[in-house]
């Protein structure tokens, strides 16, 4: 990364705010996780008006960010780290938002599952363990973007590989569970789906950590396995 | 990655040029395949008692385009006059090392400049057609090193006119005066008149800084079309423009080389902090 500030103050300023709105947006959305699964867990009904709500904002983070990254390109022709930023954050804001999508979707699951009886929801703790798992992983990498900090973004990486665990449990869970009782069929599929939304969002919070990664060495990491990735960070 | 760099930096012909750090495979692997047109080595060059260049040593891929920035008074310019003696009209100026082609060193041969210059030609940033017709700006330089019968001669001025992009807009106005035409055409036109007496490397002085964006673009498109004849060098203040015509950049600072590598491992990630400065305009 440079050390030195831009010559041109407006060119800074832009980025500046451009990095601030992602973290902003972030931040929403990690909100949005809280209240799907807040919502997952007590069905309420407000809660999950809410978060589809909410959405719509996130969308509109989204369009923002992405016009203010034409904006620069086409003013700047950003080159070396700042080109490896706006491309980051051009694929970043696309994960923020999808993580927002996947929170929507667990939101209105939610509503379905209790409206077939409260009880289901509270007998699978690990879709909440995963949720914790997921929104630790998303704030971690956001943080990791925010500081630029690679060895954070690495953690991140590591994480997912505890979330999709996670996921077959649960999904080990739930197969057991509609063999025993075929009634419970229809709200055991619709916490499947709430599972694999976290899940989703579990592999965003990795791709952004990905691109933190790209950022700060230059070096694309996707597709890669993590002791490549280790490997990688090792140098210098 | 690095793995890509340890074989080719075996090979003792490979051209010295740092390649790609990063998944850059396929430019790295051609760097090593690549052969020096110049090959420079431990070049200083003094206007007088000022020191414009530091010990430079790098070499120049043969049929490429090797571009050169760095911000104004970094000896760019400098450098690029040194590869055909242009400097020698000077007493005062003075260079020192080695620049060989075809192993011949340029600074302490003994050959006449202008057969250097035959084989090393040069084109300045504004257009300096001469005050003559289109033909003869283009036939002026050929006769001075070859004996062409008319009809010859004729090909010749097609030839170089057509290989500059500019026949067609010329073909039937060849008595004109090429002073008569704009600056763009004029520039492809002193293109034209480098190529005639067919050298072997092509140096560009910051060919496109008179021109408007149209000219630029034909001569940018020129000189992709060139460098499948010619080593092409050419010194830009336009960082974009470097990014869009040239194989290989180097940045330049006080008459040091400071960065020479990959022109995409220069504009996505450069290795140096000051490379990395200079190109997000963080410089200063």
């Amino acid at each position: 990364m440079g050390n030195a500030e831009h010559i041109s103050k407006q060119f800074e300023a832009d980025l500046d705010t451009t990095r601030t709105r992602v973290l902003q947006m972030g931040g929403l959305v990690e909100a949005q996780i809280l209240a799907a699964i807040q919502a997952y867990a007590t069905g309420d009904p407000a809660l999950v008006a809410q978060v589809v709500e909410n959405d719509a904002r996130v969308n509109g983070y989204e369009v923002a960010i992405d016009g203010a990254i034409n904006h620069i390109v086409v003013k700047r022709q950003p080159a070396a780290s700042d080109l490896r930023l706006i491309m980051a954050i051009s694929k970043i804001v696309t994960d923020i938002e999808r993580i927002g999508d996947e929170a929507e979707k667990i939101a209105r699951m939610s509503k379905r599952i209790h409206e077939q009886g409260a009880h289901h929801a509270q007998r699978f703790p690990a879709v909440r363990h995963a949720a914790e798992i997921a929104v630790k992983m998303l704030r971690q990498s956001l943080d990791a973007f925010a500081r630029l900090d690679v060895n954070s973004a690495a953690e991140v990486l590591k994480e997912d590989t505890a979330i999709d665990d996670e996921f077959r449990s649960v999904l080990r869970q739930l197969i057991t569970y509609m063999m025993e009782d075929p009634r419970t069929i229809s709200a055991s599929l619709d916490t499947v789906w709430v599972a694999k939304a976290i899940e989703r969002i579990g592999d965003h919070a990795k791709n952004i950590a990905e691109q933190v990664i790209y950022i700060v060495r230059g070096t694309d990491v996707r597709h890669t396995s993590f002791a490549d990735v280790e490997r990688e960070l090792s140098k210098e | 990655m690095s793995a890509m760099e340890s074989p080719a930096a075996k090979t003792a012909s490979r051209p010295m040029i740092h390649t790609a750090t990063r998944g850059n495979g396929e430019a790295a692997v051609a760097a090593a395949d690549l052969k020096a047109k110049l090959k420079i080595r431990n070049l200083n060059f003094y206007y007088g008692g000022f020191h414009a260049i530091k010990n430079v040593t790098m070499d120049i891929p043969e049929r490429k385009v090797t571009a050169f920035i760095g911000p104004s008074g970094c000896g760019k310019s400098t450098l690029l006059r040194t590869f055909n003696r242009m400097y020698a009209l000077y007493p005062e100026q003075r260079a020192e090392g080695e620049i060989l082609m075809d192993g011949e060193n340029l600074i302490t041969t003994k050959r006449d400049p202008s057969l250097i210059r035959a084989k090393v030609g040069m084109v300045f940033q504004k257009p300096t057609p001469f005050p003559m017709s289109i033909y003869e700006n283009i036939a002026f330089g050929v006769r001075l090193f070859e004996d062409l019968s008319k009809r010859e001669m004729d090909d010749r001025v097609e030839w170089a006119l057509g290989r500059a992009a500019i026949w067609g807009e010329v073909k039937d106005k060849l008595s004109q005066s090429g002073q008569s035409l704009s600056g763009g055409q004029q520039q492809r036109l002193c293109i034209a008149r480098c190529i005639a007496i067919k050298p072997e490397v092509l140096l560009l002085d910051e060919p496109c800084s008179a021109l408007d964006p149209i000219s630029t673009a034909k001569v940018e498109e020129l000189i992709h079309e060139l460098k499948t004849d010619y080593t092409v060098v050419i010194v830009t203040h336009n960082m974009q423009q470097a990014a869009r015509v040239s194989d290989y950049t180097a940045y330049m600072y006080l008459g040091e080389l400071i960065e020479y590598d990959v022109t995409d491992t220069i504009f996505i990630k450069p290795r140096k902090a000051a490379t990395e400065d200079y190109i997000t305009g963080r410089f200063g």
